[in-house]
């Protein structure tokens, strides 16, 4: 599966997601393939899964399902928590 | 290391500003002194603040305003401004902001080694109040200087 950590210029905040994505992955033993993109390029059939803060999230387009969302870019112990449940339910 | 970077020159602390605006303009004069960046490229933050909300305030507390190389970047380069009082940047779950650090990045890869240590960094709440509650740049860097 395809995972896309979203931010404004596609530079900066989502590498750091991306990095501790990657990072939860490893911890939860699940493998997938993790990029980081501007909001522009996510497009809904670009990733199976979309990661992006709340700012970005109303004005993405990307369905609800395919979407996590962070309030805090850096708290890894939030993200865990979301993509658990993501991975619970799919 | 992040000390290659974030040094006596880039490193600037103030007690208070007025608005987010003057804390991204403030957080960039090193850069643009040492013509790191040209001055559209904080135009170019403005705007998309404006357009897209405070994108760039990753935490509680931590901003990192930046955006694309080609809108005004001509090397690689970090500042770090301390605001001691805070300030907002209209972000509803992280303000106050005390820590602006403006990233350069010249291209799409570069600055991929700086970044994952400003994350590992950014990461670590004991180091972050540490940098929150500096007096001098002296102790900034004492805590920069570990990763």
């Amino acid at each position: 599966m395809k995972i896309m950590a979203v931010c404004g210029s596609g530079l900066g905040s989502s590498f750091m997601v991306e990095l501790n994505i990657k990072k939860v992955l490893k911890k939860i033993n699940k493998e997938a393939d993790v990029s980081h993109a501007d909001l522009a390029s996510a497009t809904p059939d670009a990733a199976d899964l979309f990661i992006m803060t709340k700012d970005l999230a109303a004005s993405s387009g990307i369905p609800a399902d395919k979407l996590i969302v962070l309030n805090n870019i850096i708290d890894i112990n939030d993200l865990e928590a979301k993509l658990v449940t993501y991975f619970d339910n799919h | 290391m992040l000390s290659t970077w974030l040094t006596h020159e880039t490193i600037r602390i103030v007690d208070s500003v007025d608005n987010w605006k003057q804390a991204v303009r403030l957080s960039a004069i090193p850069l643009l002194e040492s013509e790191i960046i040209s001055p559209s490229y904080i135009q170019a933050i403005y705007q998309m603040h404006e357009k897209i909300g405070p994108y760039y305030v990753l935490a509680p507390g931590i901003a990192m305003p930046h955006a694309r190389p080609e809108e005004g970047v001509n090397k690689l380069g970090l500042s770090m401004l301390l605001v001691r009082n805070g300030v907002s940047f209209c972000s509803q779950d992280n303000d106050p902001v005390y820590l602006i650090t403006m990233l350069a990045a010249p291209d799409n890869n570069s600055h991929l080694e700086m970044l994952t240590e400003l994350a590992e960094l950014f990461s670590k709440p004991t180091s972050m109040q540490a940098i929150f509650k500096a007096d001098n740049v002296e102790q900034i860097l004492s805590i920069v200087n570990q990763y």
